[in-house]
């Protein structure tokens, strides 16, 4: 049976943040007198993650993402609730706990800007008390899979993009941790570099089976690398499960253009009893549920003259969209 | 902790830190140029001040330069190690990159402390050695064991109590996020340093000595320096020195634990 890694139970935070009024007075007045409120970030929330799973945190800007994923790594102390990770209380950053642990955000940096990644690569592998020899032997492994072979030796501020995201992953990993934590690790990454990035942790979480925690606004990222997602909306989990059921729980039908072979075969399927969307000469889209999608192709293609048809799914930023702005979206 | 993994670590932090900086000569060579031209200016400073009296707080000019040179010292260190490490907590605080720092199994405080290195602060240091070596001859000091043992343990303990102040005023961007302005105060007040504690009013001795400890600092390193010090000035300048080491090391434990990381 697969061990839980990850047991999170009635987690909550609050943050205290100050507001300001606009204009000169307000200025002033938030000067000398600061308008203080406590927010609940997080509110109340539990899961398990198995070791080995790719899960993705979707959820709006704000939602609360970024703030569970600091808890999971210990950056942030909870106001409430308890976090096991691995076995440890990760706000007590035990060397052990640390060791086993990684985080890469996408939008910020470790790598020493002035000198070629390969000098931090080496200063991170003397915190981990990783030796000389063994830290040469998983930068050249790490540098192969991520294909920065030549990258290495120049400058990181003469790198691309690209190229330092991927060398802030190598830096990240070169203590082969088995948690990872990844925030928006693809942001402003172009599509190839977004491409091969999955490709990476997708490759790396099969050859060591290590855990990916992962946020992104990306939908490509969510849909190729995480079969699981847990839904962040305002500080509380909406959905917790496959990513599949929820695309099917929020999309329930598809859309089938049909071209039939004349217009009298048309006019016979729409009358036939299909919910029809429209329907232009020969050509008619049909709305079908998606638990009886193979028995109405099967009907249709048996009792009509079809000349073609295509399955429209609806594009997945969509249907995610959909969840992230309604607030009280009921999944 | 072990020492072994430190040192192994704190000489990758020498050597990634040193080629940092070795790739804009040009910016060393204008802080090698900046030293010497302080150093002169200070020394003249000096000189004018002891032009008409023969002795001020009654420090002779000879005398003083001791307390000038040790501020040399001093601020050479602060420019190696205090200034490029200490300034940058605020960076690291502001911008959230203390995540990493903080995700790292090992010390936060060494690794904040000693990450990197300013080489031009190498030449302050030796030139305040030359100075103090200089003084050891006009003042025709005699060089012994127990004259070394005291001037090296006061000196330890002036880094220390400067170190422990930097970090105590970084430390605090925690919860004020920028405090730019604190360690710049605290850099005029070193400044302060290299006059005698003598030469000032018994008020600001007193705040010198008490609140700001800048008196610590330099004065009873070079009252050593002379043999002018009483045994019991450097017992209290050890105390202070470990009582600011140890509240400034529980101050950041106690503070990390508000470190609410910048939002993404």
């Amino acid at each position: 049976m697969v061990q839980n890694i990850i047991d999170v139970r009635n987690l909550s935070k609050s943050f205290d943040i100050s507001s300001k009024e606009p204009g000169l007075k307000g200025t002033i007045k938030h000067f000398f007198k600061r308008q203080t409120k406590s927010l609940k970030v997080i509110k109340d929330i539990s899961f398990e993650i198995k070791d080995g799973e790719i899960v993705g945190f979707l959820g709006a800007n704000g939602a609360g993402k970024t703030t569970i994923l600091k808890m999971l790594c210990g950056l942030i102390y909870p106001s409430d609730g308890s976090i096991l990770v691995s076995g440890y209380s990760p706000f007590r950053r035990k060397e052990k706990f640390l060791k086993q642990i990684t985080l890469i955000m996408g939008q910020k940096q470790q790598l020493i800007w002035d000198l070629p990644p390969i000098e931090s690569f080496y200063l991170n592998a003397s915190i981990y008390d990783v030796d000389k020899f063994e830290a040469k032997r998983r930068i050249k492994k790490l540098s192969e899979m991520l294909e920065i072979d030549d990258e290495l030796f120049i400058p990181v501020r003469k790198l691309s993009l690209g190229q330092r995201m991927k060398s802030e992953l190598l830096a990240a990993l070169i203590h082969e941790p088995n948690i990872l934590f990844l925030d928006e690790p693809t942001l402003g990454l172009d599509i190839n570099a977004q491409r091969n990035l999955r490709k990476f942790l997708k490759k790396y979480n099969k050859e060591t089976n290590a855990t990916i925690c992962l946020t992104s606004h990306y939908m490509k990222d969510i849909t190729s690398l995480c079969k699981r997602v847990i839904c962040v909306q305002e500080g509380s989990i909406s959905y917790d499960g496959e990513l599949d059921l929820l695309l099917k729980k929020l999309s329930p039908v598809k859309e089938i253009l049909i071209v039939c072979r004349s217009e009298e075969d048309a006019i016979k399927l729409e009358n036939s009893g299909f919910t029809v969307k429209n329907k232009i000469k020969n050509e008619i889209t049909i709305k079908i549920e998606n638990n009886s999608i193979t028995s109405s192709l099967k009907t249709i293609l048996n009792s009509f003259d079809i000349e073609d048809l295509f399955i429209n799914e609806p594009p997945i930023d969509e249907i995610i969209g959909r969840i992230l702005i309604k607030k009280d979206y009921d999944i | 902790m072990n020492l072994e993994k430190y040192l192994k670590v704190y000489k990758q932090f020498l050597h990634t830190s040193l080629a940092s900086e070795l790739e804009y000569k040009t910016n060393i060579l204008v802080d090698l140029i900046t030293a010497i031209l302080s150093l002169i200016g200070s020394i003249f400073l000096l000189s004018i001040f002891f032009q008409n009296n023969g002795s001020i707080g009654g420090w002779e000019f000879e005398q003083a330069l001791i307390i000038q040179g040790i501020y040399t010292i001093l601020n050479g260190i602060t420019n190696t190690w205090f200034n490029p490490n200490l300034t940058e907590i605020v960076k690291h605080i502001r911008e959230g990159t203390l995540d990493f720092v903080l995700l790292k199994p090992i010390d936060s405080q060494f690794f904040i402390s000693l990450k990197k290195i300013n080489p031009s602060g190498f030449l302050e240091i030796i030139l305040g050695i030359c100075l103090l070596l200089f003084c050891i001859r006009i003042n025709e000091i005699n060089l012994n064991i127990s004259f070394l043992t005291l001037t090296l343990i006061t000196i330890t303990c002036s880094i220390s109590i400067l170190y422990s102040l930097w970090f105590f005023i970084s430390t605090t961007t925690i919860w004020f996020v920028k405090t730019w302005n604190a360690t710049e105060v605290l850099r005029s007040f070193l400044y302060i340093g290299r006059f005698p504690l003598n030469s000032f009013s018994f008020s600001l001795r007193i705040f010198f000595s008490v609140f700001i400890p800048i008196a610590f600092i330099t004065t009873i390193p070079s009252e050593v320096f002379l043999g002018l010090s009483q045994l019991w000035k450097i017992f209290l300048e050890v105390i202070v020195a470990t009582v600011f080491l140890i509240t400034s090391r529980n101050f950041w434990l106690f503070a990390l634990k508000f470190y609410s990381s910048a939002s993404s």
